[in-house]
């Protein structure tokens, strides 16, 4: 299994009762409460953890984009990404990934990426979201339009890397007279494309179909295997047979001497992600027509967004390990052999986890659990779609 | 009088539903952001002076949502060939919220088939410095309590929209609203500068209250509209044909009978 330290960069000096009185750490929560003297602070500790994870033998970094919010500083991950393009020796980086459709001007996006991949003399990976719904909001970007500027954009972006230029494009949302990036990929014939989701089931058919690595975020163990299953089926009826290579599972785990201690300590940094961090109205989670009729139903119904979680709820559902050493292992191997992955997207640092702490549990991380995964498979065959 | 007919009619391949009832001069009534609905009192006390007829718009409610669909310019030209497919002549246009944004769009384009423009509280300019509701940032029922200034009101609509068979047409409604007015919000930034073209006699008519569009808008078209007249209802907010249905049905009427003494 390959490791990669996932950082979502929260600013995590942020006031939760402020969040709380607020009822969002998003769009609308005020920027009066971002320090700059913190948050400069903040950016250098945090990449200083990706050159961490680097000599700790993580196989790579991954960064992401939101905008307007605490739960995370990187409306622009290029900026941290070009920082750690000369720093990261060995590991490689993944942006999971930038969000088409809020961009008017998705070349960039290619000439972005062609960029790092350069940089990084192809240890490059690409990924490409929709952003979630408070995006929309924050963004001013119609989410309606969501899907098909998703779609445009990403047949742009691969036509501009794969196609030789210079070449014209005349989309309905996008329109260029001259495609013809400098840089090219030096990845042949781009970098590997990578699309994490929370588990639609129109993207896992297209990821599969194209044979994007699908990255699961944010979800119990068995909803993730149901997915990933999802996925492998759709890549047989696309003709061929999907590997544990192509599916990612985003999670977060947490290291200590026992069990009792490893829950002790994550509790409050895990539960401020969660519960304060995460946390927004379902109005602003799903604005009209980012997705169908169905699934926003299915989300209100569900109530998502008004849940509190406990991280003994989180742990018991296999959406986090957290744990002794023995645990973790345990666990995350059960974990990949039910759902048949074999990249683990792991956050170290999530909420208000501080810097000794997560540097601690990066360590034991990479001490403890990483050398037993190293030529790790799925074992076993993995149950079919319907449990 | 006879009671109102509801058809579906196809203009140019999209079939969109169409409430129709009452005789006299045709009044073609846009709806807003919540769809057609239901044929309401307002519409009844019309029809016993007005061919009052009531489409609900491409995207909307029980009507089709066609691929062309994208902005209000396209709802604009689809109800121009409306008017052309169902040969009306001398129409009184009055539309509310985002049908008065509509019903602006169309009356720039062509007033040919038009004899007077009604706005109520209209979407469509941007006037700077007047504090707005983010609707889309509100929940069903505080949706429906903005739009109202007795919020006894809103308690009862509230009662009579929330219920769980019609959650499929509110998120249609708002899908299609989204996609009309998300950005920029529920205005075209160059409408203004095309509505001197309205040649027909034009009202503006506002709930004084009304938190959504506040009266600013109103006295804003009034002075982008040659002619226009204003009235603002007290005591009213964003529906006054639902919360005031009365005073508006009178100062409606009122108007178009001005008009005609006037000619």
């Amino acid at each position: 299994m390959k490791f990669f330290n996932f950082h979502l960069m929260p600013y995590r000096h942020a006031d939760l009762d402020a969040i709380d009185q607020n009822g969002s750490a998003w769009v609308t929560f005020s920027n009066r409460h971002y320090d700059p003297q913190k948050g400069a602070e903040l950016y250098h500790e945090y990449l200083d953890q990706m050159e961490l994870a680097d000599r700790l033998g993580f196989d790579g970094v991954c960064l992401n984009e939101h905008h307007q919010t605490a739960y995370g500083m990187m409306p622009i991950p290029g900026v941290l990404a070009g920082a750690l393009a000369r720093s990261l020796k060995r590991a490689r980086l993944a942006i999971l990934g930038r969000a088409l459709p809020l961009l008017n001007n998705p070349l960039m996006v290619a000439e972005e990426y062609a960029m790092l991949d350069n940089l990084m003399r192809g240890r490059f990976t690409a990924g490409f979201v929709r952003g979630i719904g408070a995006e929309y909001h924050a963004m001013g970007i119609n989410p309606v339009t969501s899907q098909e500027r998703y779609a445009e954009a990403h047949d742009l972006i691969v036509r501009a890397w794969t196609e030789p230029g210079p070449f014209t494009y005349e989309g309905k949302h996008y329109h260029f007279n001259y495609v013809n990036p400098w840089p090219r990929p030096y990845q042949t014939p781009h970098p590997p494309i990578w699309i994490p989701s929370q588990g639609s089931s129109s993207t896992i058919r297209w990821a599969a179909q194209k044979r994007y690595t699908y990255a699961q975020t944010l979800s119990p163990i068995a909803v993730v295997a149901r997915f990933f299953q999802m996925y492998r089926d759709e890549a047989e009826k696309a003709g061929y047979m999907a590997t544990p290579d192509q599916l990612a599972w985003s999670n977060t785990i947490y290291v200590a001497e026992t069990d009792a201690q490893a829950m002790r300590e994550a509790k409050p940094h895990l539960e401020a992600l969660v519960n304060r961090f995460l946390k927004m109205p379902v109005e602003m989670l799903l604005p009209p027509g980012y997705s169908n009729i169905e699934s926003m139903k299915r989300v209100r119904a569900a109530k998502v967004t008004g849940k509190i979680s406990s991280i003994e709820d989180l742990n018991q559902t296999g959406v986090v390990i957290v744990g002794s050493p023995n645990t973790v292992r345990e666990k995350l191997a059960e974990y990949q052999d039910l759902a048949g992955f074999n990249t683990s997207l792991t956050k170290t640092q999530f909420g208000t986890l501080p810097d000794d702490m997560t540097r601690a549990n990066m360590t034991a991380i990479a001490e403890e659990i990483l050398p037993h995964f190293r030529n790790r498979l799925p074992q076993g065959k993995q149950p079919a779609a319907a449990e | 009088m006879a009671e109102p007919k509801t058809t579906t009619i196809a203009v140019r391949d999209c079939n969109i539903r169409l409430m129709r009832g009452g005789s006299g001069p045709p009044l073609l009534f846009l709806h807003g952001s919540s769809g057609a609905g239901a044929w309401l009192p307002f519409m009844q006390a019309l029809a016993g002076r007005f061919d009052v007829i009531v489409p609900e718009h491409p995207g909307f409610g029980a009507s089709d949502t066609p691929d062309w669909l994208d902005t209000i310019h396209d709802a604009a030209y689809f109800y121009l060939d409306f008017l052309t497919q169902l040969e009306l002549e001398r129409v009184h246009l009055v539309g509310v919220s985002l049908g008065g944004w509509l019903a602006a769009e169309l009356a720039v384009r062509d007033t040919r088939r038009l004899a007077s423009l009604t706005l109520v509280d209209a979407a469509g300019i941007y006037v700077p410095g007047v504090a707005q509701i983010d609707t889309f940032l509100r929940s069903d029922q505080q949706r429906i309590r903005d739009f109202f200034y007795d919020q006894t009101r809103a308690d009862e609509m509230i009662a009579r929209l929330l219920r769980p068979e019609l959650e499929d047409i509110t998120m249609k409604n708002r899908i299609a609203t989204a996609k009309l007015a998300w950005q920029p919000r529920a205005h075209d930034p160059h409408l203004h500068k095309w509505l001197h073209r309205i040649d027909v006699p034009t009202l503006i008519l506002w709930g004084a209250n009304d938190r959504l569009f506040p009266v600013e808008y109103a006295y804003a078209y009034q002075q982008l509209i040659p002619g226009a007249k204003a009235v603002i209802i007290p005591e009213c907010g964003h529906i006054p044909q639902v919360e005031k249905s009365a005073v508006f049905v009178s100062e409606l009427t009122g108007f178009i009978d001005g008009m005609r003494i006037a000619a």
